[in-house]
């Protein structure tokens, strides 16, 4: 559904020249839900931009929705929907009429029948001479998204789809998005920088910072491949600390040891699957076990460890 | 982009735009309030002048409404950019740039709308004239008008091009400001610049809209076969057409 290469794009402003984004590849499948994630600033709306056609690469090739995106930019708008972060409606505009533009510049069939079937489906019914502005966040972020799919666009961009909402709308916007793709297939390419939201809804993540995809891969499979699992396990009898650390730490699947107070914190690789055979260890080297905990890495982890910096920090 | 297609467009883009304004009518009619106060409180003024060496024939009126008219086309069209950077702002603009819809329309459709709320406060403007004792032949009203129309457009166009560069009002309005202030005064709006010192008239000569002026109250006072209706006429045109290529261009360019 879209295909990147070397997609890359430097602004010369006042301060310079900075490159926002350098050299990007990237493949979405069809009827996959891919997340971009990153911190502010590092190229995740810029490169959003150059694939919807509003800002022209200053370098790289790509192929979006089966046009390619230099050669035909009309066909590719023909063919994505695209729901910006702050969103695209006048406040004084009626939500219905907003839609009906919408429907109008694609010269959508059906037109009315389209929108009915849209408002049902995204909870915007009974809305229609309600002026965009005087809609709630959660309701507003619903039109964006029925304006970006009035068309019926096998691919969908979604540019931050939940920043500012509160956690019951961003929930409620998560299964809507889902449906979409159950429902009509549609491939969505969206922006974050929320774990929870990427861990949550994407099939896939591309990690971006400074302009460059740093990891690539599932939630889960990054979450392994770069931080491992964490186990704690507290025992019956504090004194025995070392001995448990001094047995586990030569058990295959352990990367890391250390015995803290009445504890040991491990870092396991696939600690879900090895939990029973560490356990044995524990069991064989005589140690009792009070509790045991695991915990999986979090994309905040991830992005540590790919980037040096904490997410949270970045952004 | 074909010329069906870009003509289809345009006319969505000028029904929405349209809607907008109407959806504010206030502004409509305070849109042409103070050309109408110079009419009302300082047009009395000059037809008292009337002898006054350099108004030529005719009344006062016949050379102070073309003024206010062109003045109304000057600065009416003139904010409209204020409009766009909002739409800039709420994401309206890029939301219409990512459909298919022609990039032309997206100017052309809030010209059209511009030009149209300009051409009713206009007519609006030559009936309290008329009240206040305008006379003038209705085919000089009529070619003055179609002065002011395409000024008007003209105008929409550079100050959409102006938005679109400095892209927030804290910019734009210092900038439109001082273009259009000279503009204004240098035009001979007020007083004709028949009155003016050599140099100003020099200087005045330098700016498009003394030329348009000047054709605007010939064709008020039914000197068709003039050289300032034809001079008038030549500089409105190609103002018009260069200031809508540059908005187009600039409507087409990327990251606009």
């Amino acid at each position: 559904m879209i295909e990147a290469r070397g997609l890359a794009r430097t602004f010369t402003g006042k301060h310079g020249r900075v490159e926002a984004v350098r050299g990007v590849d990237l493949s979405v499948a069809p009827g996959e839900i891919v997340g971009f994630l990153g911190p502010n600033g590092a190229g995740k709306t810029t490169t959003l931009r150059m694939l919807t056609t509003l800002l022209a690469p200053t370098a790289g090739t790509a192929t979006v929705a089966g046009r390619d995106l230099r050669a035909d930019p009309g066909g590719v708008r023909r063919r994505i929907g695209y729901v910006a972060q702050g969103g695209g409606t006048d406040p004084s505009v009626p939500a219905g009429e907003e839609l009906d533009l919408q429907a109008r510049l694609y010269g959508v069939d059906g037109r009315a029948q389209r929108i009915a079937e849209l408002c049902a489906r995204l909870e915007l019914e009974g809305l229609w001479d309600r002026p965009c502005g005087a809609l709630s966040g959660g309701q507003r972020r619903r039109l964006d998204i029925a304006l970006g799919l009035v068309h019926r666009p096998p691919l969908l961009f979604l540019d931050e789809p939940t920043t500012g909402l509160d956690p019951q709308s961003r929930g409620n916007l998560w299964e809507h998005i889902r449906s979409m793709r159950a429902g009509d297939g549609t491939t969505v390419f969206l922006t974050t920088h929320y774990l929870d939201e990427a861990d949550a809804l994407c099939d896939r993540l591309l990690i971006i910072d400074r302009g460059r995809i740093v990891a690539a891969g599932t939630p889960a499979e990054l979450k392994r491949r770069v931080a491992g699992d964490v186990v704690t396990l507290q025992l019956a009898d504090p004194s025995g600390a070392a001995r448990a650390r001094e047995a586990l730490s030569r058990h295959r699947s352990v990367r890391k040891a250390v015995a803290a107070g009445g504890a040991v914190r491990l870092t396991v690789e696939d600690g879900e699957r090895q939990l029973m055979s560490l356990v044995r260890t524990l069991d064989a080297a005589g140690v009792e076990l009070a509790s045991l905990n695991l915990a999986r890495p979090s994309l905040d982890d991830v992005f540590l460890t790919v980037t040096g910096r904490s997410l949270r920090d970045a952004a | 982009m074909s010329l069906a297609r870009t003509a289809a467009d345009t006319r969505l883009v000028f029904g929405r735009c349209l809607r907008q304004t109407l959806r504010s009518k206030v502004a409509v009619v305070f849109g042409a309030l103070q050309p109408l106060l110079y009419l009302v409180l300082f047009g009395p003024l000059l037809s008292r002048l009337v002898d006054v060496r350099g108004f030529g024939a005719g009344s006062a009126w016949q050379v102070f409404v073309p003024g206010v008219l062109i003045q109304l086309a000057l600065f009416g069209a003139g904010f409209v950019g204020f409009g766009l950077i909002a739409e800039l702002r709420s994401g309206v603009v890029e939301r219409l740039r990512v459909t298919p819809v022609s990039r032309t329309a997206l100017l052309l459709g809030r010209v059209l709308r511009d030009t149209l709320i300009v051409a009713v406060q206009a007519v609006m403007l030559v009936a309290v004239g008329l009240a206040l004792g305008l006379r003038a032949p209705a085919a000089g009203v009529a070619v003055g008008l179609l002065f002011v129309v395409s000024l008007a457009a003209a105008v929409a166009s550079l100050s959409y091009v102006l938005a679109m560069r400095t892209r927030s009002e804290d910019a734009f309005a210092p900038l439109l400001s001082a273009v259009t202030l000279p503009l204004l005064l240098l035009s001979g709006i007020l007083l004709p610049m028949s009155l003016a010192p050599g140099w100003l008239d020099a200087v005045s000569r330098c700016t498009p809209f003394r030329y348009v002026v000047d054709a605007a109250r010939a064709a008020f006072l039914g000197d068709y076969a003039t050289a300032a209706l034809a001079e008038g006429a030549l500089v409105a045109a190609v103002l018009l057409v260069v200031s809508v290529w540059l908005g187009a261009r600039r409507f087409r360019a990327e990251n606009a």
